[in-house]
Formats: C-alpha cells, sequence, structure tokens
C-alpha cells in the first residue's frame, strides 16, 4: 500500500463520517446538557427523507436554493422531533429512554412510508469544490480540501462547537448544567429551558446529518437508506467521551474503519460483502465495550503507573453526572 | 451590609420550621446563627439566599425592603451562600468552577479570570490549584473555591452553612481569617453552625434558634453554659429506661475504620451487651449512620474485626449479616427503607418469601391486615407506600422487621410520629430488648436519646465519644460534646456545673 | 372518592391522547393523498379478508407475543432490553445447528425440540450476554444491546455467506432451507403453526402466573422500582436482574427458532423481523400488564399483516402499519405523562 493510496483512503473516511460528524455533535451538546435523545436513528432517517424531498421540489428553484432549503427541512424535522423529547421528559417527566426509543421506530417508519414517492430518483446534491490553494498543500490537500463544503461545514462545526464548549461563558454553563444542574440554578440559570434550548439545538444538527446522507454522501433517498447510523452515532458519543474532539475523531475512526472495509473487499475475496458491511459497526461497539467497561481499568492497574494512568486518560470518560436525570426545581 | 429579616415564617408539610424569625445583622460584624438539628437555622439562610421562599415576613438590605425569589435575585443583592455540601460541579477544574455564571460576554476571558483568582486567593491565603478537578479536592478546598467565586461577584454578605464539618484545622485558621478579612472590610457574615467553640472563637453576636424559634440573641464572649441551655431546652428528660442488659455480648467491634467522602471514622474498641440500648447522639451526618450501616453489613470496615454474638462478620456479604439476626431500619424511607412503587401487602409478602415459589395472596393479605391494625398504619393493603405520611411509612418499617432479631439498627425510630405513636414504638422496641434484642439507635431528639438508651455515644465530625452511662449525662455535658469537645474533662466539669451553673 | 376523580381523569387523557394519535395518522394519510377510510378497510381486509390472511395474523403473533412476554420481566426489573432483536437472531442459529446436525439421522419431532430448546438456549446466552455487560461491565444495557443486535447480525451474515452457504451461490436469501419433515405442522397449508401459538400462549401464560403469583415475580418488581431499597429488604438484586435478561433471551431465542421451523424453513439475514422491537412497543403500550399483551399483539399483529395489501390496493407504503403503532405508542405514553402531571397539580392544591 503506497502513500496515495492511504491518502486516498483517509480522504474518503473523512468525507463518508462527516453526517455522523454531525449527528454526534448534536447528539454531544444534548447529552452534555443532561438529555439523552435516543430518537437519532429515526431522526436521521426521516430528515434525511424530508431533506431530501423539500430539496427535490424545490429543484426548480437552482441547485443551492433547493440544497439550502433541504437542509433547513432536516434541521427544522430533527428540532421538531427533539421538541417531543423534551417537551415528554422535561415537562411531562415521562422516561426519555421510552419516548427516544418509540420515535426511532416511528420516524423510520414515517420516513418510509411518506418518502415512497422519492425513492431512488436523481435529485441536487452538494456540488464538489475544491479550495483553491490550500488543496495544492501535500498530503493535507487531497486529504482535506478537495472535497465538498459541507465537508468544510463540518470541519468548522468541530471547531465551533469545541471552541463553544471550552472557551465560552454559555458553554460552561451549558457543561456545568449536566453535571449538577442544582448547582446551575444556583447561579442564575433557567435550567429547563436551557436543556429545552440544547435539545431542540443538538436535533437540528442531528437532522443535518440526515441531509448530509441523502444530499451529499448517498445522493438520494431510499428506504433504510442509513439504517445503523443512528445507533452507531450514539455510541460513538460515548466512545468519544462527550469531548467534541474526541466525538469527530471518532467519527473518523469509523469512518476509516468503512474505508478499510471496503478495500478488504476487493483483497479478501472470500469474506462476503455483507459481512464486511456490518463489521464496523461491531467493531466500534467493541470498542466501546472493551472501553467502557471496567475491565480495562484492571488491565491497566497491572502496566506501569504513568503509562496506565494515560492510557485511562485518553480513553476513559465519565458521562455527565445528571445526563437521563429530571431536575425539579423545589 | 446590614441585613434584616422579620417575621419570617416558613412550614414544611406539619412542621414549623421557622415561625416568626427575625434576625439582624450588622455591617463589619460576624453573626452565629445555633441551634441543634431542625432548629430552622437553614431553612433561614436558605429563605434568605432565595434557595426557598418564605410564606410571611419581609427582608431588609440596608435599610431597604427587598423581595427575594431566586439564588439571582440575592445574587444581585449582594447575598451568597455557602452551602453545607457543597454545591459545584466536581469534574469541572478549579478554575470552571470560578467561572460558572460569572458575568460577561460570550467569551470567558480565561487570562483575565485568572488573574482575579489569583489576586483573591493571595488576598486569603488560599493555595489552589486552578487545572484540578474540584472533584479531587478536600471539602475544605471545595469552600475555598465557593467563598472566592462569591466575593468575586461583589458579595456584601455571606453566609456560612455549617462549614467547618469535615475540613482540617489550617482549613478552618484560613476560613476564619477570611472571615475576619470580610468583616473588617464592612462586609457582614453570616455563620450557621453548632459548635460552640467555632462561634465562640469567631462571632461577635450569636442568636440561638430551637424548635424554628429565636430563643436568645447575646454577644459573644457569653457563658457556654447559658448557650447550651438556649440551644437544648433548660432541661432534659431524665433517663426513664429500666436497664435491659443482659449477659452475653451482642456486638463488639475492634479496631475499625470507616470511610466516606466527608468522615474517616476511627473505633478501636466497643462492645454491646444483649438487650442494651444505645443512643448515638450527635448532629446529623457526624457520623453515626456510618456506623449502623457497618453494624447492618452495608458498609465494611478497612480493618479490624466485628462480631456479632460472638460470629465473625468481618468482611462477610450483607446476606450473612441478615441471616445472623441484624435488621437495620433506615431513615431515607423511600429510597432505602421500602420499595418506592410497591404496596404495603407486596412488601409484607416480600418478608416471607423463603417460603417456596409461590406468594399466599390471601395469607399475606391478612398478614397485612394485621399489620395494619396492630402498627396503626393508616393506609389499606394496596396502598402504595409512597402514597404514605411520613409517620405511617415509619410505621410500616417497623412492621416489616423481622422477629426475632439479635441486632436492631434504628434511623431516626420515632421521626415524624406524634407522642403517642412514640410511646408506643418504644414500647414494641423495649419489649424486643427485653428479649434480647440489642438496639442501636441515632436521633436528633436528645430527649428520646436521655429517656431510652442504657448508654450513650456522642459524634461529633467523625469522632466518637466512649459510651457514657446515660444516667450519668447532664444536658451541659451533652451540649459541649456534641459541640464537638468530646474528650471534656468530665470529673471537673461535673464539679463545675454543681458549684457554678452559669458562669465560666 | 379521590381515587375516583383520578381514574376518571386518567381515562380523559387516555381517550385524549387516542383521538390525538388518531388525528395524527389521518393526516399524516391525507399528506401522501391517501383516505383514511379507504386506508381501514383495506387493512381490515388485508388482515381477515381470507382465511390465509387471517392464518398469516395467526403466525406472527406467535413470535411478538413470546418476545413480549420475555420483555415483561425485562422492563419489571426496570430494564429496556434492546438486545431483544439480537436474542431473536441467536435464538434462529441456534436452532439451526440441531437442524443440521441431526436432521437425517434423528426423528423430526426430536429435532424440532431440540431446535426449540437450542433456541432458547441461544437467545439466552445473547441476553445474559448484554446483562453480564450491564451488571459488571457497567454499560447501559441499551447500547450492549444494540451492540450486541450488530453482532447477531453480523453473525447470521457470515453463516449465511460462509460456512452455511447455499450450494453453488450464496445469496441475501439464506441458507438451503431444510426437509420438510421438520418444519412445524400448520393450520392446512397456511403459514399458522398450532405448536408455535401453543408454545406461545403458555409461555405467556407462564408469564402472567410468575410475574402475578410467585416470589421471583415480587422480588423482579421490587428491583425494578429500588435496586437499593430491594437489597437493603435482603433481595439478592444482581442475580434477579440477570435472571430477567437470561428470561427475556430465551423467549425471543424460542421466538426466533420458531421463525426457522415454521416461517422461513432456514436462516435468513433478518430473520427477526424487527418482530422485538415491535415487542417493546406492545410492552410499553400494555404497561406491563400480562393480560393486555394478548389483545394489544393481537391488533399489532393484524397491523402489519393488514398494511402489506396496500401497496397493492392503495399505492401506499406498507409501513403505514409500523406509524400506525409508533404513534399510538407515542401518544398514549404522552397522555400518561399528563394525566400524572395534572394528577400531582392536584396534589400540591391539596397539600396547600
Amino acid at each position: 500500500m503506497d502513500t496515495s493510496q492511504i491518502i486516498s483512503i483517509l480522504s474518503v473516511a473523512i468525507a463518508t463520517s462527516t453526517p455522523l460528524v454531525f449527528a454526534t455533535l448534536g447528539e454531544t451538546i444534548t447529552e452534555r446538557a443532561g438529555v439523552i435523545n435516543l430518537s437519532a436513528e429515526g431522526t436521521i432517517l426521516l430528515s434525511a427523507m424530508v431533506g431530501f424531498a423539500v430539496a427535490k421540489t424545490t429543484e426548480g428553484l437552482g441547485t443551492v436554493p433547493s440544497l439550502l432549503l433541504g437542509f433547513g427541512a432536516a434541521a427544522l424535522t430533527g428540532a421538531a422531533i427533539a421538541l417531543i423529547v423534551a417537551f415528554g421528559a422535561l415537562t411531562l417527566m415521562q422516561s426519555q429512554v421510552s419516548i427516544g426509543f418509540v420515535l426511532t421506530l416511528l420516524g423510520a417508519d414515517l420516513s418510509s412510508f411518506l418518502g415512497n414517492p422519492f425513492v431512488r430518483i436523481p435529485g441536487p446534491t452538494v456540488p464538489s469544490f475544491k479550495v483553491p490553494v490550500l488543496q495544492d498543500i501535500p498530503v493535507f490537500g487531497p486529504l482535506l480540501f478537495q472535497s465538498d463544503l459541507l465537508v468544510y461545514i463540518s470541519f468548522l462545526l468541530i471547531l465551533l462547537t469545541w471552541l463553544f464548549f471550552y472557551c465560552t461563558r454559555p458553554g460552561l454553563m451549558l457543561r456545568a448544567i449536566g453535571e449538577q444542574p442544582a448547582a446551575a440554578f444556583v447561579r442564575g440559570t433557567n435550567v429547563v429551558f436551557m436543556r429545552y434550548f440544547y435539545t431542540l439545538l443538538g436535533g437540528a444538527l442531528v437532522g443535518i446529518a440526515g441531509a448530509a446522507f441523502s444530499l451529499d454522501f448517498k445522493a438520494g433517498w431510499s428506504h433504510r437508506h442509513t439504517a445503523g447510523y443512528g445507533w452507531i452515532a450514539l455510541a460513538i458519543v460515548i466512545f468519544g467521551g462527550w469531548n467534541p474532539l474526541r466525538v469527530a475523531l471518532s467519527c473518523y475512526l469509523f469512518g476509516i474503519l468503512q474505508s478499510l472495509a471496503s478495500v478488504a473487499q476487493s483483497t479478501i475475496p472470500n469474506v462476503p460483502t455483507q459481512v464486511i458491511t456490518v463489521a464496523p459497526f461491531v467493531m466500534m461497539i467493541l470498542f466501546l465495550v472493551l472501553t467502557s467497561s471496567e475491565w480495562l481499568e484492571k488491565l491497566l492497574k497491572l502496566l506501569p503507573p504513568r503509562i496506565g494512568w494515560a492510557i485511562a486518560q485518553s480513553i476513559h470518560s465519565k458521562p455527565p453526572a445528571a445526563l437521563g436525570r429530571v431536575f425539579q426545581q423545589d | 451590609m446590614r441585613v434584616e429579616l422579620h417575621n419570617i415564617c416558613k412550614r414544611f408539610g406539619s412542621v414549623q420550621a421557622n415561625d416568626d424569625v427575625s434576625l439582624i445583622v450588622e455591617a463589619g460584624s460576624i453573626h452565629g446563627l445555633l441551634g441543634e438539628n431542625g432548629a430552622g437555622k437553614s431553612t433561614l439562610v436558605k429563605i434568605l439566599s432565595g434557595f426557598m421562599t418564605r410564606e410571611q415576613g419581609s427582608l431588609q438590605l440596608e435599610g431597604h425592603e427587598v423581595n427575594i425569589k431566586t439564588p439571582a435575585d440575592a445574587m444581585q443583592r449582594g447575598i451568597g451562600m455557602l452551602h453545607q455540601d457543597p454545591l459545584d460541579f466536581p469534574p469541572l477544574s478549579v478554575l470552571d468552577n470560578f467561572m460558572v455564571g460569572q458575568p460577561g460576554g460570550l467569551f470567558t476571558h480565561r487570562r483575565e479570570v485568572i488573574r482575579k483568582f489569583r489576586q483573591l486567593a493571595v488576598q486569603f491565603n488560599f493555595a489552589l490549584d486552578i487545572r484540578q478537578p474540584v472533584g479531587d479536592l478536600t471539602v475544605g478546598e471545595r469552600q475555598q473555591v465557593e467563598i472566592l467565586r462569591l466575593l468575586s461577584l461583589g458579595v456584601k454578605t455571606l453566609i456560612l452553612d455549617e462549614p467547618t464539618t469535615g475540613i482540617s484545622a489550617s482549613q478552618k485558621d484560613a476560613l476564619f481569617a477570611a472571615a475576619r478579612l470580610l468583616a473588617s472590610q464592612g462586609k457582614s457574615v453570616i455563620f450557621v453552625s453548632h459548635k460552640l467553640e467555632d462561634v465562640d472563637e469567631l462571632c461577635d453576636r450569636v442568636t440561638v434558634m430551637r424548635q424554628g424559634r429565636v430563643v436568645g440573641n447575646l454577644p459573644i464572649p457569653a457563658p457556654d453554659a447559658q448557650l447550651i441551655e438556649l440551644i437544648f431546652g433548660e432541661e432534659l428528660a431524665p433517663p426513664a429506661k429500666n436497664s435491659t442488659c443482659q449477659e452475653g455480648v451482642a456486638l463488639a467491634l475492634e479496631n475499625i475504620t470507616i470511610r466516606s467522602d466527608r468522615l474517616n471514622i476511627q473505633v478501636n474498641h466497643l462492645t454491646v451487651q444483649q438487650g442494651e440500648v444505645i443512643g448515638l447522639a450527635g448532629l446529623e451526618g457526624s457520623g453515626q449512620q456510618l456506623l449502623l450501616q457497618l453494624c447492618a453489613g452495608l458498609l465494611q470496615s478497612s480493618t479490624g474485626c466485628l462480631q456479632i454474638k460472638g460470629i465473625d462478620l468481618t468482611r462477610q456479604p450483607y446476606q450473612t449479616y441478615l441471616n445472623t439476626g441484624v435488621g437495620y431500619s433506615p431513615a431515607d424511607r423511600l429510597r432505602e427503607g421500602l420499595v418506592n412503587g410497591l404496596s404495603i401487602h407486596e412488601h409484607v409478602a416480600l418478608k416471607t418469601s423463603s417460603q417456596g415459589w409461590f406468594v399466599d395472596w390471601k395469607g399475606t393479605l391478612k398478614q397485612a391486615q394485621t399489620a395494619i391494625s396492630l402498627f396503626n398504619i393508616r393506609g389499606k393493603p394496596d396502598t402504595k407506600v409512597e402514597r404514605l405520611s411520613g409517620g405511617n411509612q415509619q410505621r410500616t418499617q417497623l412492621a416489616l422487621l423481622p422477629v426475632p432479631l439479635n441486632l436492631l439498627l434504628m434511623e431516626h425510630p420515632t421521626r415524624g410520629l406524634d407522642i403517642g405513636s412514640t410511646l408506643w414504638v418504644w414500647q414494641q422496641l423495649l419489649a424486643r430488648c427485653e428479649g434480647g434484642t440489642t438496639i442501636l439507635f441515632t436521633s436528633s431528639d436528645l430527649d428520646e436519646i436521655m429517656q431510652y438508651s442504657d448508654r450513650v455515644i456522642v459524634f461529633s465530625g467523625g469522632e466518637l465519644s466512649e459510651p457514657i452511662d446515660a444516667k450519668k449525662l447532664t444536658v451541659e455535658r451533652l451540649g459541649q460534646m456534641i459541640g464537638g469537645k468530646l474528650h471534656y474533662d468530665s470529673p471537673v466539669m461535673a464539679k463545675r456545673s454543681t458549684k457554678h451553673p452559669a458562669k465560666r | 372518592m379521590i381515587s375516583k376523580i383520578s381514574i376518571s381523569r386518567f381515562n380523559v387523557y387516555q381517550v385524549g391522547s387516542l383521538v390525538i394519535a388518531l388525528a395524527f395518522i389521518a393526516g399524516v394519510i391525507l399528506m401522501v393523498g391517501g383516505s383514511p377510510l379507504a386506508v381501514v378497510t383495506s387493512m381490515g381486509a388485508g388482515a381477515f379478508g381470507t382465511t390465509d390472511q387471517f392464518a398469516r395474523v395467526v403466525a406472527t403473533l406467535a413470535p411478538l407475543l413470546l418476545c413480549a412476554s420475555g420483555l415483561l420481566f425485562t422492563f419489571t426489573a426496570g430494564l429496556y432490553n434492546l438486545g431483544i432483536e439480537g436474542q431473536i437472531v441467536l435464538g434462529g442459529i441456534a436452532a439451526m445447528i440441531p437442524i443440521r446436525l441431526f436432521q437425517e439421522i434423528l426423528p423430526a419431532p426430536l429435532v424440532i425440540a431440540m431446535a426449540i430448546t437450542a433456541g432458547a438456549l441461544g437467545g439466552m446466552l445473547w441476553g445474559l450476554l448484554a446483562g453480564i455487560l450491564k451488571v459488571y461491565g457497567r454499560i447501559d444495557e441499551i447500547f450492549a444491546g444494540v451492540g450486541l443486535n450488530f453482532m447477531a447480525d453480523g453473525l447470521a451474515l457470515y453463516l449465511i455467506f460462509g460456512p452455511w452457504k447455499k450450494p453453488g451461490v450464496a445469496s441475501m436469501s439464506g441458507t438451503e432451507q431444510f426437509s420438510e419433515a421438520i418444519w412445524l405442522p400448520t393450520f392446512g397449508k397456511t403459514e399458522a403453526s398450532p405448536v408455535a401459538l401453543v408454545i406461545a400462549l403458555s409461555l405467556l401464560l407462564l408469564t402472567f402466573i410468575v410475574l402475578r403469583g410467585t416470589y421471583f415475580g415480587l422480588k423482579l418488581k421490587a428491583v425494578g422500582h429500588s435496586l437499593r431499597a430491594s437489597y437493603i429488604l435482603g433481595i439478592p438484586a444482581l442475580s434477579q436482574l440477570l435472571s430477567a435478561f437470561a428470561l427475556c433471551g430465551a423467549f425471543a431465542g424460542i421466538a426466533g427458532s420458531l421463525q426457522v421451523l415454521a416461517v422461513f424453513h432456514r436462516l435468513i439475514p433478518s430473520i427477526s423481523s424487527n418482530l422485538g422491537y415491535l415487542a417493546l412497543l406492545i410492552a410499553m403500550l400494555s404497561g406491563s400488564q400480562a393480560w393486555l399483551l394478548l389483545p394489544i399483539a393481537f391488533f399489532f399483529s393484524a397491523l402489519n399483516i393488514g398494511s402489506l395489501q396496500l401497496p397493492l390496493s392503495l399505492d401506499l407504503e406498507s409501513s403505514l402499519s409500523g406509524v400506525i403503532q409508533g404513534t399510538l405508542v407515542l401518544f398514549a405514553l404522552l397522555g400518561r405523562g399528563f394525566s400524572e402531571l395534572n394528577k400531582s397539580d392536584l396534589n400540591k392544591t391539596v397539600n396547600h
């Protein structure tokens, strides 16, 4: 395998994991506020369909406006589903998991039912756009700057989310709300309102992820087109330790697994394609299991303390302490 | 800042937590607020800091009437409170904790904040590493972070709620020095405590509360004896219990260490006779509960050994304790004592679970009805336990304790019960003692401790006293011990209190 | 008096949520230019029009009942067993083992019995795995379950395209059909198998009895409500959780083996056909009442089969059944929330 091959694997990996970057960052924001939006799988499917349908029906307006409308509609779809989760969980105090799960199934079925006319037809897609100058940088150029606008926006989103979390006052408060809502309340925040806001914002990003599939990377829509990606997004958020950078890197790791899988397909022909398609999902979950269980901690104790500690620091992470818990102001 | 609270009233269910309470704190002073558990101190300061709403009464700051409804209101008017349990964000760094809730623009301006933090920290002589997560700090250091944060927000009145529990001597010195510095700057400090010596050392004036009312307001120094009398009332009930001690050791502890995040408890040696009743006195959270949970098998000691009826149960599983005849009745009824969501009948049925596969619903229904009438529980067999009132939950919990038991561990056996039921409960418990059951119980009601204990152990900040014969206890001695002077020289003390009861 | 008020309020919210749910469904149908009335008749005819169709409703009912019964154990223990899909798949895979080994050696009834037992064991293994990850590995059962679902799917695909592939060319249509002798007997030439139905109904009855009448069920309920309090009351809480996973897995595994034995007569890639997730909806809607499972499962099963007619008769997607099921459960949950919310408001005003 030569360098150019590696670069092409990596660049494909980065591009294909772009929708996941939107979805996982959205979910990270929601969960950092202390709410689990389990409906990602259904949200992605439904918003992929809605985004494509809107862009397709407005195709006459020109590619750019129709794409914008498509992405906007997808974001609204995601936010609408998130609103149901937030209302059920924060106002009606019902189980976040139950509501999220029902919405997962409902979103999937609604997308199939409503999206029937749009199955496997050509529609507008995000045009590729090579960044002048930057694309000529050796290695980095082909790796990062020879795809399309959505990919660059995802880079920006990672950076912005990270900046928001760790350099802004509202971002600090967001992290605080998810850890100890009572203490955040004492510091003058309306916890329930902020949780609504971040649940909706996160939902909108998950919705955009859906449109990123149908209007860009899968270039079209079909039944259950993105099956599995919502679940994997939820797992990646845990694997990435609710930290935007690590979450994004975990998305790329998943992308690399997928690219490798497609390479493996041509090099080891006796393993069936179908198995290879599932393999990245299985491996990602295995990673998650390995890193979040306490067995790993025991294993790390066998290593020299400093190395063990360093590894533990880099892969281990605790969820926001108030994740999934209702905050009742007394 | 001069703070005035006038005629504050607040009620929780049937308990009048604050009953027409008034308090005036002068600018530039440190004002102590003394009282035992449930005297209403915390309620009062939580009302002042906007954490709770009052039902009646008014607040005045610098002579102006104000209305404080939320913590944000209070902060805006310059009132900040250091909560008893740190209300902070354990995984976030010291600096992040300092910054949460600070006013400002979109960005955090880290460098500027660090400068401000360092400046304040130097001023108060606090040594804190800004990068460390506060979860890794001691309680005392977490308090320091919180105090600096409140001061950076321009607090003019600082409330300290039981700040000296669980912190080291040097941290206490630093805290007190900080409080004095603030007072010298014209700010006011309200110091809520139960420790006489701390109030003595720090405060200019003290207000004493008992049962939701203000019972005294005097300048410091004030005679200990007078303060103790104000805190606990004139007299304790006399020890009324006939000894139920029997031959044979029921419980023996040797060289036990219990660690929790706040306390470190060391029991060198303790033996309790069969049938004996030991009262565990002290402020809530001073370690009594940890000792009970250790004896129940729910906590493990890292050292030493524990024997019940001569059987070594050190590091045995909880189930073995249950099989040895140990019963535990926790104070947190709906989280630990009873299963939230299950009915009385189902609880009674669970108790019979060793009898085969199938539940005898008819038989257990009769048992439940018997228990309900016997223990006078206001509820039906199919009433879910969370629908019962606190007192009736307590009765249910009592009804579920197995008979017979070797060792019974009770947290607040009569909390929430009226006088008649309290008498009845103790009648039941003492009957068990006659039968050889040993009881260890905690109570925040000193009368109850005095009336029903053979011996009393006093807890203060994780330390515990030798067991003392209840008949030899005086209100003064008990007050001193609860206030932290556990190893007070008792003979001298006894002499002094007989000769000069109100002078020191 | 008070209880009467709260019961009638509860009903108001339940009926209200049902009405809104139906309105939402009608709206969705209108959106694609369909007629709600036509849909009702078409789905009714699709489910009950011919004996063949009715038989398919019954055939779908059996695995649904099995999975929903199993899920009652995990729900009672306070667990969301999202791994049920994988447990069905493992049941299907495990059932294939004795069939492949013994189909030509041993008598058919014995092979069938062995296949069902193997299915139960396979599902139980997968359920226990999720339980162990939850109890000892600190991994939320939801993600452990979803992860194990992916793995089960991968395993099934691997077997179908690898070691168990059809002679000639492997395909998504599954392994080679096994001999007809081992097919479960059916009513006439339909898909409905009396054996599967009897197994499902008796396990439903068993579930009802265990949860209502045994100490195991009562302890499970206690653990589900409060792990800490149950532990203090002396209930071995962790082993209760593991047993709930094992039981649910076993039930799902039997469902998987019945899918193999009675419906597909081979292993196919998506042997669970989303029945596990559908069963989760059924269990949620029942509010953990075992006796409600039968009518709800029957209704949902009829929706599933009835909707298969839609593409032919009205040119609508058959996933409408899923839309109806999901909407009903979603609004039932929200309605439950409203009634609880207002009940607690009522209590507050009484207290003041």
